[in-house]
């Protein structure tokens, strides 16, 4: 029988080995997905591959039976258009209420608002697909007399209310990484709060509100249920807001259980995941050292 | 300008508090005409009033919506909301009939995926609060978390078609929906594992050290019980993370229908596939014409009434521990 202390000195490397393991695993997944994403994608990319049409031809008929034809442009169109409505609505929101959630707000409202917004962050993007397809479709068409109201509006302001909690909650994590010291002197020159905050804090703070509206920007780019249900099914580059098109995410979850297996069509949506995945990986790279800077200094 | 700098001359002279108490009123009278506003005070006030009911407005545009959204998804759901709903199958081709089947399923993706993700998550934190040392690799690692939880959802079901369906051999299962799952929401137990670690004054450790107790004794006899309910708190912030996404799943486990006996636990097998509340509530607002609108109403009111009280629960516990905190 062994004692009790050889067991412990015995079973010590064995746990801190499982937790280093552990600990790496996050970079074993990020390459993992990488990895089978674009396993997945490589046949096709390397030996069928025409860069040139895949990003300037607006023509996606990966399913027509004489000439099929592979041109993301639409797509990263439709992507583009309701990212760049979202990131109208949602920035001066989101900022403007990470401003005020840090700055005007009493304790106790400020707690009050903290949990709200986590709860909207929480709202599952089936439900808001859900609250496009149903609520703000019926609104759209009431209010500006169209024809269908799943349109580059309605996705464009369903993500926008989903990426305003991130951009509120790092936001206000940037403001409140402003010292102290620097609203005391603000103030005792006899300023108001109003003016600590924009002569004050925004130029303070301004690395951490862009890394949170960059982050905002890669959330409703990788949004795909919402966008699916509530932005129409039109493969074509958007000419009004009232147009209904199709992004990137969307295309994937409509035509990957459509498509045969390790046929050209699957392989191409899986190219797309490649894409999302480097646009994504960049904007959170780009986020992730900006902030990491801001803390250097 | 002007204006201000006169305020501030006779304010700073003192001869201007009152010595003689007989002059007081007098004295109030002029103080009062010294502090009247200057046009540049009053337009200071006015921009600060302005800017803050600017952003209460603004904030409370954010909040209103939630308010406003769930009581009316309750409102439309409210015909069909019962028990009944929630125990039984759906029936005449989804049209009719409860949820039992997506619940059961959901239930088992979001079991499964957080026996995966818990057990390796908080050890990912406890590594990267306890052993890591401030170098490249700790950065990598940090970077990555924040990476993963960046990935787009879709791009996380192309990874489970691609790694667990296909490479290897699970087929369309609960096995391979929850594994994705679970790698999904890693991060979020990451994130908030180590927010309960750090919390956890280094003097506890080092007392248990000078006792001689090794880095692993320290960590499963202080470290986690001190910071476990911070490390529930992320627990449950999965569960409600994994119970709400549909894309990862779509292709890696979940089907449109799939019938299981009412009432049992146990209907659904590990290499099964099975339904679910999310994708559920996809399919019959989307792909089933002819659905009496109450049922995706309701379908959506069990889906997030689940999330938000799961989430609820994990903020009162937070807000709990905040109250009794003991050190």
């Amino acid at each position: 029988m062994i004692s009790r202390h050889r067991l412990e000195t015995l079973t010590e490397p064995v746990v801190e080995w499982i937790i280093r393991l552990c600990g790496i695993s996050a970079i074993i997944f990020v390459f993992g997905i990488f990895f089978f994403v674009f396993r997945e994608a490589a046949d096709f990319l390397f030996h069928k591959l025409d860069f040139v049409e895949f990003f300037t031809s607006p023509e996606w008929y990966p399913t027509s039976v004489s000439h099929k034809r592979y041109g993301v442009l639409a797509l990263i169109a439709g992507t583009a258009s309701v990212t760049v409505l979202a990131m109208a609505i949602a920035v001066p929101f989101g900022l403007g209420a990470a401003i005020f959630v840090s700055e005007f707000c009493s304790p106790k409202l400020k707690e009050a608002f903290k949990i709200t917004i986590e709860l909207l962050a929480a709202i599952p993007s089936v439900v808001w697909g859900f609250i496009g397809l149903t609520i703000m479709n019926e609104m759209i068409i009431d209010l500006f007399n169209a024809p269908i109201g799943l349109t580059v509006l309605n996705g464009g302001i369903i993500l926008a209310l989903m990426s305003v909690p991130i951009i509120v909650s790092i936001g206000e994590d940037a403001l409140k990484a402003v010292p102290d010291s620097y609203r005391e002197a603000a103030e005792a020159l006899g300023a108001t709060r109003w003016q600590v905050v924009y002569k004050v804090l925004l130029p303070a703070a301004k690395n951490g509100l862009l890394a949170a509206v960059l982050l905002g920007v890669a959330r409703a780019i990788g949004e795909t249920m919402a966008v699916l249900m509530a932005t129409g099914h039109a493969v074509k580059i958007p000419h009004s807001l009232l147009d209904s098109v199709r992004t990137l995410t969307a295309t994937i979850a409509a035509e990957l259980g459509e498509a045969p297996v390790h046929s050209d069509h699957y392989q191409v949506l899986f190219l797309i995941g490649v894409l999302l995945f480097s646009i994504t990986f960049v904007v959170n790279l780009t986020a992730d050292l900006i902030v990491k800077g801001i803390r250097q200094k | 300008m002007t204006g201000q700098q006169d305020t501030t001359i006779i304010n700073s002279n003192p001869d201007a508090s009152g010595k003689d108490p007989g002059s007081s009123e007098k004295q109030a009278s002029r103080n009062a005409n010294l502090f009247t506003e200057t046009p540049l005070v009053r337009r200071k006030r006015l921009a600060e009033n302005m800017a803050k009911g600017l952003f209460l407005l603004m904030t409370l545009l954010m909040v209103i919506p939630l308010i406003l959204i769930v009581t009316y998804l309750f409102y439309k759901a409210f015909p069909v909301l019962s028990f009944d709903f929630l125990f039984t199958n759906p029936t005449h081709g989804m049209r009719a009939g409860g949820i039992w089947a997506a619940l059961l399923g959901t239930i088992y993706l979001v079991i499964i995926s957080l026996l995966v993700s818990a057990p390796i998550g908080v050890l990912a934190a406890v590594y990267l609060n306890e052993y890591a040392r401030e170098n490249w690799l700790t950065r990598i690692i940090n970077l990555a978390v924040v990476n993963l939880a960046g990935v787009p959802s879709i791009v996380h079901a192309l990874f489970g078609v691609g790694a667990f369906v296909l490479f290897a051999g699970m087929g369309r299962s609960i096995l391979a929906a929850s594994l994705t799952l679970a790698i999904m929401t890693l991060p979020v137990i990451i994130a908030a594992t180590k927010e309960a670690l750090g919390a956890v004054p280094m003097a506890f450790r080092e007392a248990c050290w000078n006792v001689g107790a090794t880095r692993w004794q320290t960590i499963r006899k202080i470290v986690l019980p001190n910071s476990i309910s911070g490390i529930l708190t992320g627990i449950i912030l999965q569960v409600s993370r994994a119970a709400g996404e549909t894309a990862p799943i779509m292709f890696t486990g979940a089907v449109f229908y799939k019938a299981i006996s009412e009432g049992n636990p146990f209907a659904y097998g590990l290499f099964d596939q099975c339904m679910a509340l999310s994708m559920h509530l996809f399919t019959i607002s989307t792909q089933v014409p002819n659905v009496p609108e109450a049922i995706p109403y309701a379908t959506a009111v069990v889906l997030l009434g689940t999330v938000l009280l799961v989430n609820m629960l994990a903020i009162a516990l937070r807000v709990y521990l905040r109250s009794r905190k003991k050190w």
